[in-house]
């Protein structure tokens, strides 16, 4: 029998490490239940000869190829983007390429401003401090100054422009287009306990250094330190509720698959877009049979992704290629609405720094670029360590029909029903990819670029995962009130990914963290009368 | 159970036959092909979870030469395999992707490449400054970010 806790989450990942370490000031006794383990960096594809080979096998970005007994399948054949996670402790920042601009004030706004979609419950304001205070329990490396963002003041300098950014830099002069270099949670410096980058330029696969912002190594060492349990290779099956409709605690599997009961006071969710939604789904009872906190039927609704327009080409130069991290530069040139484009809303492009020689060789092959036969030399030459490469991050549009429900056969190796995804591009967004398309080529071309390559939008994409239960004052349009907690269930809340209103035309993990910092901070400041 | 015995001689001869079609030795470049001995046991041991899908696109290259792909002369093998590719599929993307994971790890190819054979941790790489003056025009631009 578990000892009941005062706050139980479910997810080690982003969010729920912040979460966690927030809360570990009120002294209360916090759980944290995560399906996956602990890493061992040392393990990690980076330390072999067989580095990028990895990637297609145990560490790729794909659960249904990985297929570990951690990771759940998901269904998305009905799809044009494919999910990506990680499922451990670190969640998706395990596995990040750690880029980490943040929303911008106007994302906050879009009914208001530009007449589509809903305006968030809160502003950029309100999270401004918590941006900061995920800034530096993260480590952010970036140069203060842009005057495409607002102002903020990145603990670490930026990552050297190298060779791929001083080519992209000086085309985006010649365009007269902004460009600035990226924020990145890569340490440039040694920085509390982190070893700085040694540009291994293997960051996405885990970073073997530990220069990668991962959670695992940021957030959850400081939380376990102020008390926090973190209980690993556990896996959520449902929140049960209580004869007054709270909820009571979760039922999961352990590592050894056996079936246990945590009670809580509060529960708090931190599973990411796809995972939260399938839990509350997974969750129906008598009480609410189309799943818990779904009065609104808002759960798994609204998903968004962030449609990749990916746009690559090969120099006459040499480009930092696979040896650098491959967060490099990003552009807000086209990021704010500008309704003669055809689209309102947006795209960041965050331009890389070129791929390896296996990556370079399966994709080129892929393409055609690269012939069989006697030919097959010269023309790799000719590619490899020559690729410059940029992706327009569109914004999606909040869409009734793009959702997460359950499968009604797919189950995980617990036996526990597995997501099924149903998304289509909206017609907006398509608009602003061709845009962010065309002007991708303008930019390779200023740059002397040829053998332009176009993957729109990228397949295993599908590393956004948001909006599934959205936050919002009124209980028939949102799932959580403006401080996350369900409108439904009162001891409920969500801090992940899901919560997401729109979904701005950036990475979102420094929002999603800064989100969870300021729910934490809310029920903090609440705690007398959380549940009223 | 050893790692090559996820195919059966006849496979392990029509892979290493493909991969010479593929990639061939080339005395300009000096570097091996991908049927190189080696290469080929490094394929072999490390196969893995992409055993049943190469096994399946070797199957279909038998199909495409009606006989066992090696047993084919350097014309009629490169007539199969432009078949073979042409008709593609998973598991054909599969087999390519094992023959030039192979072959770009390869010890020579990779110094070849004028990179160094080894795994990128510990020692990683250096990554130069640049020239931070480039970015002088776009500081001196007004807030570009809408104000709410
Ligand atoms: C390849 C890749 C590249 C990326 N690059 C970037 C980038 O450059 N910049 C950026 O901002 N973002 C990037 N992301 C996205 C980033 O990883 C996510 O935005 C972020 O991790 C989401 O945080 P989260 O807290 O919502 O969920 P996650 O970090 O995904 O955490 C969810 C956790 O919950 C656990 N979990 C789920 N269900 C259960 C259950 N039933 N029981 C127990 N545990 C459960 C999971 O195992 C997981 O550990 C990338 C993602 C990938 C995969
Ligand atoms: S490039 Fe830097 S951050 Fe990326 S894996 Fe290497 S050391 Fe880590």
């Amino acid at each position: 029998m578990n000892e009941p806790v005062d706050v139980l989450i479910v997810g080690a990942g982003a969010s729920g490490a912040a979460a966690a370490w927030s809360l570990a000031d009120t002294r209360m006794h916090i759980l944290c239940l995560e399906q996956g383990g602990w890493m061992n960096p040392a393990t990690y594809p980076s330390t072999g000869r067989d580095w990028e080979a990895r990637f297609f096998g145990d560490f790729s970005p794909s659960p249904n190829i990985r297929a570990r007994r951690e990771d759940y399948p998901v269904n998305d054949d009905n799809s044009p983007i494919k999910v990506v996670n990680f499922n451990g402790v670190g969640g998706g920042t395990v596995m990040y390429t750690a880029h980490f601009p943040r929303l911008h004030p106007s994302d906050f706004r879009v009914q208001s401003l530009d007449g589509v979609a809903d305006d968030w419950p809160i502003d950029y304001a309100t999270l401004a401090p918590f941006f900061e205070e995920n800034d530096r329990m993260m480590g952010v490396s970036g140069l203060a100054g842009d005057p495409g963002v607002p102002p903020r003041n990145p603990p670490m300098p930026p990552l050297p422009l190298g060779r791929s950014g001083a080519i992209l830099g000086k085309a985006m002069n010649r365009l007269g287009w902004h460009w600035w270099p990226s924020d990145t949670t890569v340490a440039t410096v040694d920085y509390e306990g982190r070893a700085r980058c040694i540009n291994l330029g293997h960051c996405t696969p885990g970073c073997a250094q530990g220069a990668k912002a991962s959670t695992d190594i940021t957030y959850w060492p400081a939380a376990m330190r102020a008390g926090v349990e973190l209980r690993t290779h556990c896996r959520v099956r449902e929140i049960t509720t209580d004869e007054h409709g709270m909820a009571a605690g979760v039922v999961y599997y352990d590592a050894e698959g056996k079936e246990q009961f945590q009670a809580a006071h509060v529960v708090v969710l931190a599973c990411n877009g796809v995972g939260t939604p399938r839990l509350l789904l997974n969750s129906a009872s008598g009480r609410f049979p189309n799943g818990l906190a779904n009065s609104s039927g808002l759960v798994g609704r609204n998903l968004m992704f962030h449609p990749y327009a990916q746009v690559y080409g090969y120099v006459a130069e040499a480009t930092d290629s696979n040896r650098a991290p491959p967060t490099c530069l990003w552009s807000k040139e086209f990021y704010e609405t500008d309704r003669s484009r055809g689209f309102v809303r947006g795209y960041t492009f965050q331009f890389g720094r070129g791929v390896g020689p296996v990556a370079e060789a399966v994709a080129s092959e892929a393409k055609g670029l690269v012939p069989w036969g006697a030919g097959h030399h010269a023309a790799f030459r000719r590619l490899n360590g020559h690729r410059l490469s940029l992706s327009a991050i569109c914004e999606d549009l909040p869409e009734d029909r793009n959702r997460v429900t359950l499968d009604p056969v797919l189950k995980d190796s617990d036996g526990i029903p597995a997501p099924r995804i149903d998304y289509r591009i909206g017609e907006n967004t398509a608009r602003m990819m061709e845009h962010g398309i065309a002007r991708a080529k303008e930019i390779l071309a200023a740059a002397g670029a040829t053998d332009i390559c176009v993957n729109s939008p990228i397949l295993y994409g599908g590393w956004h995962l948001l909006g599934t239960a959205r936050m919002g004052a009124d209980p028939a349009r949102s799932v959580v009130n403006e401080w996350g907690r369900s409108h439904d269930v009162k001891n409920l809340f969500i801090v992940d990914g899901s919560l997401f209103v729109t979904s701005g035309g950036v990475n979102p993990t420094s929002t999603i963290q800064a989100l969870a910092l300021y729910v934490a901070d809310q029920m903090k400041q609440r705690l007398a009368n959380l549940f009223d | 159970m050893s790692a090559d015995s996820f195919l059966t001689p006849a496979q392990r001869d029509d892979l290493c036959a493909i991969a010479g079609v593929m990639i061939p030795a080339s005395a300009e470049f000096a570097v091996p092909g991908a049927d190189d001995p080696a290469i080929q046991a490094d394929m072999l041991a490390t196969l893995g979870r992409d055993a049943g899908a190469v096994r399946e696109a070797l199957d279909a290259l038998a199909r495409c030469a009606g006989q066992p792909f090696a047993g084919l002369d350097l014309a009629r093998r490169e007539a199969a395999a432009g078949e073979w590719r042409a008709r593609g599929g998973a598991a054909v993307e599969t087999l390519t992707r094992v023959v030039l994971q192979c072959y770009y790890r390869d010890d020579r190819v990779v110094r070849s490449l004028g990179l160094e054979p080894r795994a990128p941790y510990p020692q990683g790489h250096v990554l130069e400054d640049g020239d931070w003056s480039l970015l002088d025009p776009v500081r001196a631009r007004p807030p570009m970010w809408r104000p709410t």
